[in-house]
């Protein structure tokens, strides 16, 4: 079978969609910020799909998966320097605890 | 003529040096700064006189306007443009002398009256600030000049008249005197704006064709202006300031509210005196009523006050009615014919600041002595303060018009104006000058013949004051004997041109006899142990004397117009708009941004997921909005 673009884009809507709903029914941080690299990685492989079957003489989609990997990077750093932090804070990881920032 | 910018920068340095170091001085330096610069003023001022009254007249016959000094301030369009110089003139050569030489003294004098007084630094400082100002005011090149300078003076009055800032009654006076002269200046302003907006300039001297542009709008501008000279110089119903202004140092009463500040009203009018005449006879014509009815009206009450000051502060603003009425009978520039007055109130500015002066400053020798403003509490002092009963004699003898003192030369002119304008005038003129001889006479026996206070004089014997106060007086009573035969028409008259004074014996003779017959009078009812007479006729008339007692009740009069007209009517209902309204208005907009954010604020409820959930529920809307769309 040949594989067809649709194809990758299923698999990056189902990462997508795994994503948002890991988001909004995990209660950790950490699972928390496992499906936000969910996410974050779906667009990459749209990017990188897109650029492959629609100008497959330029690199641009290619360069912006890049920026992506790199930029998911630094955010995993971040997010777990404030994750270690709020639990020294705070003896717990669970957002339904976090609630301290409530205008 | 360069060095007059001295005249002005002297006293404003010194204000500033008093202002911002004076408390770290001791009393004597900072007396010393002032009265020494003030000497200097005073010395260049008389070297200005000099040089400007000696030097040659132009082609036409009179003294040269200068202006040494002009520069540009504010300028609006290439004609309209406010200024800041100094202009001299026969009138303002002339003020110079009379404002320096009386505040020279009135310094001098401080040193023994203010002695050890809390706030002798700051005193000086304000003395200082308000002799800048007024010669500013004379020496003004424009009428904006005049106008801020005016504005000065009015400031440093309020805050010399609440120099004794923890008596309530000082703190009143002071406000009063602010607020009254503030809301005459507002009918100067909007005079000034007239002619500014009409005339296109602010100078004293529009050419033809901005004349022709104001039209019928330059007596109505004129008008408001003389409405501000009127409030200044507490003229009938603006005087009520004055009187209460006596709560100040009576220094301060002598220099500012009665022989300098006072006459701004007067100097004023003189200075648009070429307008008047030329384009608004009839406004010139309402300013000798108003003046004649104010000299009348001060002179009533001035024979009925107890308070030595008081019946000095009626006594000015009579005076002052002599200079406009002198100022308002004029028809013509030309003193041969119609414009004598011009000529006359200046001379009589000049002499009544002098012998005013000295009054008020005696009168401070004597409060000095017994501690009290009170007439009862006075008499029989002329053996212990032998100088101040001499040269307050002399005073009185000149502002009664008796010959050979100032005042009979200057009044006599006045008169003799008044007679050329009309008969009826003339003879209220002279009655009044009559009243003036009465009053004052009443004042002089009342304080140093009569009755001794032998209770007040048993802990505390009252003595003559100090060589720094007594030194003024005798210098004022000098000037006072001399002035009356300086040749002044020879250097201010309504044209310019030289003028021989030379007296009218009709209106001399019948002055002299009015006068002698009011003193003679006075002497019979006041000269004695006993007042019989005069205590009869306040009985027999109690109303009438208690009337003017109360100043006919005008006091009384204003703060019903104010209190139960302007409040009730105009101010209850503004406030009223302003609370329910305005301020109601600002409530409701600040309580809806508060309610919008109380209902807002749930949604900020700390969880993560909750927030992300109104994120995504955007994207889904925005999402579909595009897809429609």
């Amino acid at each position: 079978m040949e594989i067809h673009v649709i194809h990758y884009l299923i698999i990056s809507t189902v990462m997508m969609f795994c994503g948002i709903y890991g988001f909004f029914t995990r209660r950790n941080l950490l699972a928390l910020l496992i499906s936000v690299e969910l996410m974050l990685n779906a667009t990459n492989i749209n990017f990188a799909v897109f650029n492959r079957y629609l100008f497959p003489d330029q690199l641009e989609g290619h360069f912006f998966s890049l920026f992506g990997i790199a930029i998911a990077a630094a955010e995993t750093a971040v997010a777990i320097a404030i994750i270690i932090n709020v639990y020294r804070n705070v003896k717990q990881v669970l957002t339904d605890d976090i609630t301290d920032l409530k205008g | 003529m360069d060095y007059t910018i001295l005249i002005l920068a002297l006293p404003a340095l010194s204000f500033l040096v008093l202002a911002l170091a004076g408390m770290k001085m001791s009393h004597r330096v900072a007396g010393m700064l002032g009265t020494l610069s003030l000497g200097i003023v005073a010395v260049l001022s008389y070297m200005t006189a000099f040089s400007y009254f000696t030097a040659e007249r132009t082609s036409e016959g009179v003294y040269p306007t200068l202006e040494p000094w002009n520069f540009e301030w504010l300028p609006f369009t290439s004609s309209l443009h406010i200024d800041m110089g100094i202009l001299l003139d026969p009138i303002s050569v002339m003020m110079l002398v009379v404002i320096s030489t009386v505040s020279l003294m009135v310094h001098i004098y401080s040193f023994g009256y203010m002695k050890g007084e809390v706030g002798f630094q700051r005193y000086y400082a304000f003395l200082s600030l308000f002799t800048f100002s007024m010669l500013g005011l004379v020496v003004a090149t424009n009428i904006f000049q005049m106008y801020v300078f005016w504005e000065l003076v009015g400031v440093s009055s309020y805050l010399l008249i609440g120099f004794y800032y923890t008596k309530p009654e000082a703190i009143a006076a002071s406000k009063k005197a602010f607020i009254v002269t503030r809301f005459a200046d507002l009918g100067f302003l909007i005079g000034i704006l007239i002619y500014g907006y009409y005339m296109n300039t602010f100078t004293f001297t529009p050419t033809e064709e901005q004349l022709m542009h104001a039209g019928m709008v330059l007596p109505w501008a004129l008008g408001l202006m003389f409405v501000g000279g009127a409030g200044k110089s507490a003229m009938f119903p603006l005087h009520i300031w004055l009187p209460d202004a006596m709560e100040g140092p009576t220094p301060v009463s002598a220099l500012i509210h009665a022989a300098t500040m006072v006459v701004a009203g007067v100097y004023l009018v003189a200075r648009m005196f070429p307008l008047f005449i030329g384009f608004a006879p009839n406004a010139l014509h309402m300013v000798a009523y108003v003046g004649a009815f104010t000299a009348f009206y001060a002179a009533a009450v001035a024979c009925a006050q107890s308070d030595i000051k008081r019946v000095l502060a009626f006594s000015t603003i009579s005076q002052i009615g002599f200079m406009m009425v002198a100022l308002g009978v004029c028809t013509a520039a030309d003193p041969h014919e119609g414009g004598l007055g011009y000529m006359a109130g200046m001379f009589h500015l000049f002499t009544h600041a002098m012998f005013k002066a000295l009054l008020f400053l005696g009168a401070g020798c004597i409060i000095h002595a017994v501690h009290s403003n009170e007439m009862e509490t006075m008499g029989g002092l002329r053996k212990y303060m032998p100088i101040t009963h001499i040269t307050f004699l002399i005073a009185c003898l000149a502002i009664a018009g008796i010959p050979p003192f100032s005042g009979f030369f200057s009044k006599d002119e006045i008169l003799t104006a008044c007679f050329q304008f009309s008969p009826v005038i003339g003879w209220v003129m002279t009655i009044i000058a009559g009243m003036t001889a009465f009053y004052m006479f009443r004042l002089y026996y009342g304080i140093f013949w009569g009755k001794e206070n032998k209770e007040l004089h048993e802990h505390h014997t009252p003595h003559e004051s100090p060589l720094s106060m007594t030194f003024p007086l005798m210098f004022l009573a000098l000037i006072t004997l001399v002035a009356g035969f300086i040749p002044f028409g020879h250097y201010v008259s309504s044209n310019g041109h030289a003028y021989d004074i030379h007296l009218d014996w009709s209106v001399a003779g019948t002055s002299i006899v009015v006068a002698v017959i009011a003193i003679a009078l006075a002497t019979w009812m006041y000269a004695r142990e006993k007042q019989p007479v005069a205590e009869m006729l306040a009985k027999r008339f109690s109303t009438l004397h208690r009337a003017a007692y109360r100043r006919f009740y005008m006091d009384e009069i204003w703060m019903f117009v104010t209190k139960r007209i302007i409040f009730r009517c105009i101010s209850t209902p503004l406030a009223w708009f302003d609370r329910h309204v305005v301020d109601q208005f600002m409530n409701f907009m600040a309580w809806s941004t508060n309610a919008a954010g109380e209902s807002a604020q749930p949604i900020q409820n700390g969880r993560i997921q909750s927030y992300t959930q109104w994120f995504l529920g955007g994207i889904v809307v925005l999402t579909i909005i595009l897809l429609i769309f």
